[in-house]
């Protein structure tokens, strides 16, 4: 199997098996074969007398110690996955909260609100009265009606329930999996999920369910307190891949998911030009983005992305780059061993997130600017020290245009028809120009051939007109792969959906059509497509899960992905995951998320290694619902 | 001749090539379609709890092989590879070999009522336990070059002492 489909990843893969420098897929060979418990999900370890292993083929155990089955073993591990994400997505969300919380207080000058339409549309979304308040009053209501979501309340997660049709509201409702704080759902799965409580594997679906909610309330909290702050992302021109390093710049990697600090070493790098010039970087500071932290910057600077997920080792191996900066989630402990091979400065920035080996430089609001000059600066020096025999930047990259936030889009077609934005897209789907929706999210995963997986679904589903959204490290692939440009759209998409996609790039003064793959931001901005879906619903009259909508993660790998993929089946999409989750153990728990899930929710995973029938699995879930429309 | 060994002291009991195992001797040969094959593909090794340590228990492929002549069907012989196997359609489900092995590694498929061993993967070249095990304690390699690895380790043992 090849270790990934990218040009510029093969080529710095082949130097770092040149100077026998340890990768990803290398660590990866020396773990497999991996356990087969592990991997159907039946080893439970969360008791002390454990670990307990259930054997698949009936001859050993049927049950753990304390008397779990397989099916309950399962469940509990796959409920903590989704409490693990929801942790990650709510503890960023929770971040931007506590900082626009002193933002709107005066104790982070740093921090002016950016998109006071935005923040004006929130509050109103919440209830919150804005007429003759002051800016920095609705902001500081709007961050503590964000605080008040974490903990237990009476009422439910005001993000989760003012994001979703009614339709889906009563739907939770019915099931009893409306979350009333996202802390709380988080803890309740960890007391279900602890030795001797629940045991019964769908109601601890059930939970996980719940939880997930919580989860699509962080994550629709992110991007609205991340919009508020920095700005709504417009649509932006950039480039993707390795060859966006310089080799007579001081390349500065933003790593990560926070836009938090990474925004603010955006806005301060101009300012410490001339000092990177004064040290021998003719061209001055090249910032570029890796992962999420990479597609915030990229949606509201146009900041280059150089890398995403599997690949991150490999803009190190570069030689090029002077300092990599992290701050939280999919950043990989090898970056600091690695680093120590070349000149680059690996700098951790998070009180959370220290990795052995690095350089700790603890940010805070209060503090922002002056972190963000000190950390430029250690790039600068470390540019210094920079060896020009070990330098090898691949030369490619794609043209990218990326940006398109609920609104960038709204605005787009609002350009076909300004007092009805919807209608345009509405008739096309009808017309069966647009045949239906797919929205691509999620990581790269080694086991996979890097984004081989995300490139035949978009090819495929394209010529059959699904008009794409992509978010996260897929829309990193799509990237560099050139798929978020017009060309892509004249080369791959069908007839329907390239006369679309050519009218809005018209409309908008794009010499070309729109995109193939609508950009939506980093994976914490899935609930972006939820909104435009949301909106459609809502103008159609009919809920979630009767729309032709469909969601995939072709390459997934972490906790997070099982949470969203995990509210989007609750949400009523058919959702596609290209690698097999630790589910397979028990059949009642697979058979839950692949086939019960539609009767109660109408979404439900599909399971699926094959990327050309995993596309027409998703076809023919579209032709499904759109038939269930009479369209 | 290449046979299989334990390195007794490395076995964790994750039970990694009882799976392998077993996924080895399914018709998809895939562990996840293996498990809910029928019949339930079997493994032919055990892992065991002895006196503190994990031991996993293989089929020695003994010679003379009690089960092979205890067999009163004459269902088993020996290969080319000097591996007792199980001839098809031979077995009458008396359980015998199951009574007579010393080390308890003959098993048995419900569903077809016959008994099922170690046939050592004859389409693999490394049997597909020693593929499994994540630390090397199971080892296909020959007699005396195992023993000779034992003898190096307990010359180092014993010259530390002497030191």
């Amino acid at each position: 199997m090849e270790k990934s489909t990218d040009l510029a990843s093969r080529a710095m893969l082949k130097e770092a098996e040149r100077q026998d420098l340890s990768t990803i897929w290398d660590r990866f060979a020396v773990q497999t074969p991996q356990c087969g418990f592990g991997e159907l999900g039946t080893c439970c370890r969360n008791c002390l007398q454990g670990p307990c292993r259930i054997d698949p083929f009936g001859e050993g155990a049927t049950l753990g110690a304390c008397g779990a089955s397989a099916d309950t073993i399962v469940a509990r591990n796959l409920v903590r996955a989704i409490a693990a994400g929801t942790a990650a997505h709510s503890g960023h969300a929770k971040h931007l909260a506590h900082t626009l919380l002193k933002a709107a207080t005066g104790r982070a000058p740093d921090y002016p609100i950016r998109d006071e339409v935005k923040l004006k549309a929130v509050a109103k979304r919440l209830g919150i009265v804005t007429e003759g308040k002051e800016t920095a009053e609705i902001a500081r209501e709007v961050a503590e009606a964000a605080l008040r979501d974490f903990s237990e309340k009476e009422t439910p997660v005001a993000w989760a329930a003012t994001n979703v049709t009614q339709g889906r509201v009563e739907t939770f409702l019915k099931y009893g999996v409306v979350p009333t704080g996202i802390d709380a759902a988080i803890a309740e799965v960890m007391h279900r999920t602890h030795y001797g409580v629940d045991a019964d594997p769908v109601n601890l679906l059930l939970g996980g369910i719940k939880c997930a909610l919580a989860d699509f309330a962080g994550c629709a909290m992110g991007t609205d307190l991340a919009d508020i702050l920095f700005g709504t992302p417009k649509p932006a021109v950039s480039r993707a891949n390795l060859g966006v390093l310089k080799p007579d710049a001081v390349n500065i990697g933003l790593h990560g998911h926070s836009p938090i600090l990474s925004d603010l070493i955006v806005q301060t790098a101009h300012d410490l030009d001339g000092e990177a010039r004064a040290a021998g970087a003719a061209a001055g500071i090249n910032l570029v983005g890796i992962c999420c932290t990479g597609n915030e910057v990229l949606m509201r600077h146009g900041i280059p992305a150089a890398t995403h997920s599997v690949s991150q080792e490999l803009a190190i191996i570069t030689g090029a780059l002077d300092a990599m900066v992290v701050d939280y989630q999919c950043v990989m402990p090898s970056l600091a061993t690695l680093a120590e091979c070349f000149h680059t400065r690996l700098i951790t920035t998070m009180p959370i997130n220290k990795i052995p080996g690095a350089t700790h430089i603890e940010f805070s609001e209060e503090n922002a600017r002056q972190a963000a000059a000190e950390i430029i600066r250690l790039g600068i020096e470390a540019f210094k020290r920079r060896d020009p025999q070990k330098v090898n930047i691949p030369s490619h990259q794609s043209d990218v245009l990326a940006g398109f936030s609920t609104e960038a889009i709204v605005g787009a077609l609002s350009l076909l028809n300004p007092d009805d934005p919807l209608k345009p897209l509405i008739d096309n789907i009808v017309a069966g120009n647009i045949l239906g929706v797919c929205l691509f999210a999620g990581c790269n995963n080694v086991r996979v051939t890097q984004d081989q997986n995300f490139l035949i679904m978009a090819k495929e589903l394209a010529r059959e007109n699904v008009l794409l959204l992509a978010t996260g490290c897929g829309a990193g692939a799509f990237a560099r792969h050139g798929l978020l440009t017009s060309e892509a759209t004249t080369a791959y998409a069908g007839d329907g959906l390239k006369a679309v996609l050519t009218a809005l790039g018209q409309a908008v003064g794009l010499p070309g059509p729109l995109p193939l793959v609508l950009h939506m931001g980093s994976c914490v901005d899935n609930t972006r497509a939820v909104q435009v879906a949301v909106a459609v619903a809502n103008k159609l009259g009919v809920d979630l899960d009767k729309l032709p909508v469909v969601a995939s993660a072709p390459e997934a790998t972490t906790e997070k992905a099982i949470a969203i993929g995990t509210w989007a089946v609750a949400a009523g999409l058919p959702t596609h995951v290209g690698v097999i989750p630790p589910v397979l153990g028990s059949s009642l728990v697979a058979r839950v998320l692949t086939q019960d899930a539609k009767s109660l929710f109408g979404g439900y995973f599909m399971v699926e290694t094959d990327p050309v029938t995993a596309a027409r699995q998703l076809v023919e879930a579209i032709r499904e619902r759109r038939a269930g429309l009479g369209i | 001749m290449k046979e299989l060994f334990v390195r007794l002291d490395r076995c964790q009991g994750c039970r990694s090539c009882q799976l392998a195992c077993a996924a080895a001797h399914s018709r998809s040969k895939n562990l996840f379609a293996a498990i809910s094959e029928t019949p339930v593909p079997r493994y032919r090794l055990f892992i065991e709890r002895g006196e503190g340590l994990n031991v996993p228990l293989t089929c020695r492929q003994c010679d003379p092989a009690p089960c092979l002549d205890a067999c009163i069907a004459g269902a088993l012989y020996r290969d080319e590879r000097g591996v007792v196997q199980r001839r098809e359609g031979s077995c009458v489900g008396c359980w015998t070999c199951i009574m007579i092995c010393p080390y308890g590694v003959v098993g048995r498929e419900k569903e077809r009522k016959i008994a099922v061993k170690c046939d050592r993967c004859p389409d693999l070249e490394v049997p597909a336990c020693v593929q499994a095990c994540p630390t090397r304690a199971l080892i296909y390699g020959e007699a005396d070059s195992f023993g000779a690895d034992i003898r190096r380790a307990a010359a180092g043992v014993l010259a530390r002492a002497a030191e």
